[in-house]
């Protein structure tokens, strides 16, 4: 029950004086609570947990750990072929 | 599905997974806090991904597990009531009570109903004057702005008929509980991204501090789990003990104020007794004075109904992480997801349904060749 499920806003608008949005998730809309999230707008994504929007996600910072995982990996190349070559250094 | 479906890429979490197993040279122990965590790392296999030096232990955070056995025997009296229409979340039906679960109590014909937000509780009062509308609300503080907001709206539309059973838990005093326990072996956390969605990082920042433990606030999906690890691996291999964000696409540091002006106008900090734990201090939330007319436990006076969990099961020994769901004697056995004995079999964040679930088939083959029981420690 504890989950937070990302979906992307369809429409904001206004019910029993709160906030209010329509989010799709994979497909499934839902209504969800955006009085905690003022800053969202219609095409954001949010992160929901139990008919609320907790949080807007960030897409710039959602890639990080993509960019993150790249130079891992480049480090780790750069280490093997280092480990390889008997110059020891590469340009 | 956007930011989930990425985040699980085979070939990736096999990279990160690799990178971790250079960046390790000793042992450690790390806890997840969250359940959900839990659940992605058994369901994932990551654990097995993983170095044999770095040992995940399966911490608190799940909230259906934490809630005791007298919160559930004061919600089965209160359903119980014919005047009452019993809201709760769909996994709390199932964890069995001194005598019973809330789901015998709906076959027997009470009105219970699995409900998806606070808020729809709010709605059927407002839709059902002439009945009591309770609402169950346990969870940790990802759930509490919800509950805040469902009060809230039943104080603006002036319900008298809308009460709520309030069993709210926090996070940072249960870290604390961990790290004080005489046997605790955990030497860095995984701590729970929702949570800190809501709340920000700043209350953990004191507790890395005095304990000089990393502790590092991660997502759900394998690839943020991962980088969780290695971001705590990191700190740990380098003596480092510090607050770091894994989560960052939804975790600011300083949480969500909207929400945490909500929360604070609502609750505030009462002691909370844990299954299988017992009370800690300051580790949950109850409804301020202003609105203690929403309280269920008193408005129906169950507050005295107090029990104790079934000395067989080990839940609390589980949720803090000193034992593993397949040391308990009644994992596979009295306790099943069809006949569980705790709440740690009920709900798909526990750990003893994750295990039950995903790692059975192969508990069963082990214990054909010797009883792992009798191999762990
Ligand atoms: S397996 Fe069942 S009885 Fe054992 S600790 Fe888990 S929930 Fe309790």
């Amino acid at each position: 029950m504890c989950l937070g499920v990302p979906g992307r806003v369809l429409e904001i608008y206004e019910k029993d004086g709160l906030a209010t949005g329509k989010v799709d998730f994979g497909g499934v809309a839902k209504e969800v609570c955006l009085a905690y999230t003022p800053e969202v707008r219609v095409d954001d994504y949010v992160l929901v947990h139990v008919g609320f929007a907790l949080s807007a996600i960030d897409e710039a910072e959602a890639n990080e750990v993509f960019a993150l995982l790249q130079e891992y990996v480049e480090a780790d190349e750069a280490v093997r072929r280092e480990e390889g070559s008997e110059k020891g250094k590469t340009g | 599905m956007k930011y989930v479906d990425e985040y699980r890429n085979a070939e990736q979490v096999k990279q990160l997974a690799a990178m971790i197993r250079r960046q390790t040279t000793r042992p450690w122990n790390l806890m997840e806090v969250c359940g959900g965590q839990t659940n992605a790392i058994i369901r994932f296999g990551l654990d097995r991904l993983l170095p044999p030096e770095i040992r995940l232990i399966h911490g608190p955070g799940c909230p259906v597990c934490v809630t005791p056995i007298e919160m559930i025997d004061q919600a089965v009296a209160i359903a119980s009531l014919s005047e009452v229409i019993f809201c709760s979340f769909g996994d709390m039906l199932r964890v069995p009570g001194s005598e019973k679960d809330l789901l015998t109590v709906k076959s027997e014909g009470a009105d219970v109903r699995i409900v998806y937000s606070p808020m729809d509780a709010v709605a059927l009062a407002t839709a059902n004057p002439d009945r009591d509308v309770v609402f169950f609300a346990i969870g940790f503080e990802t759930t509490a702005p919800a509950v805040a907001m469902a009060i809230a709206q039943a104080d603006r539309l002036g319900l008298d008929n809308f009460s709520a059973l309030v069993s709210h838990v926090l996070v940072p005093p249960a870290i604390c509980a961990v790290l004080d326990s005489p046997d605790n072996i955990v030497q860095g956390f995984l701590a729970a991204g929702h949570v800190c969605a809501v709340m920000g990082t700043w209350q953990y920042e004191p507790i890395a501090r005095q304990y000089g433990v990393p502790i590092v606030v991660t997502g759900f999906e394998p690839l943020d789990i991962l980088q969780g690890v290695a971001l705590c691996i990191d700190q740990l291999e380098n003596g480092r003990g510090e607050v770091a964000i894994q989560y960052t696409r939804c975790v600011q540091p300083e949480g969500n104020s909207v929400a945490l002006a909500q929360i604070d106008k609502v609750f505030r900090t009462v002691p909370r007794k844990w299954r299988g734990i017992g009370e800690i201090p300051e580790s949950g939330w109850a409804l301020r004075h202003d609105f203690s007319r929403f309280d269920a436990a008193a408005r129906f006076g169950v507050e005295g109904i107090r029990a104790d969990e079934p000395a067989i099961c080990l839940a609390g020994a589980v949720l803090q992480g000193h034992k593993r769901p397949f040391e308990c004697p009644a994992f596979g056995r009295e306790c099943t997801p069809e006949t569980p004995v705790g709440a740690p079999m009920v709900s798909s964040e526990g750990a003893c349904s994750a295990y039950y679930r995903y790692r059975l088939h192969e508990l069963k083959q082990a214990d054909g060749k010797q009883d792992s029981r009798e191999g762990e420690p």
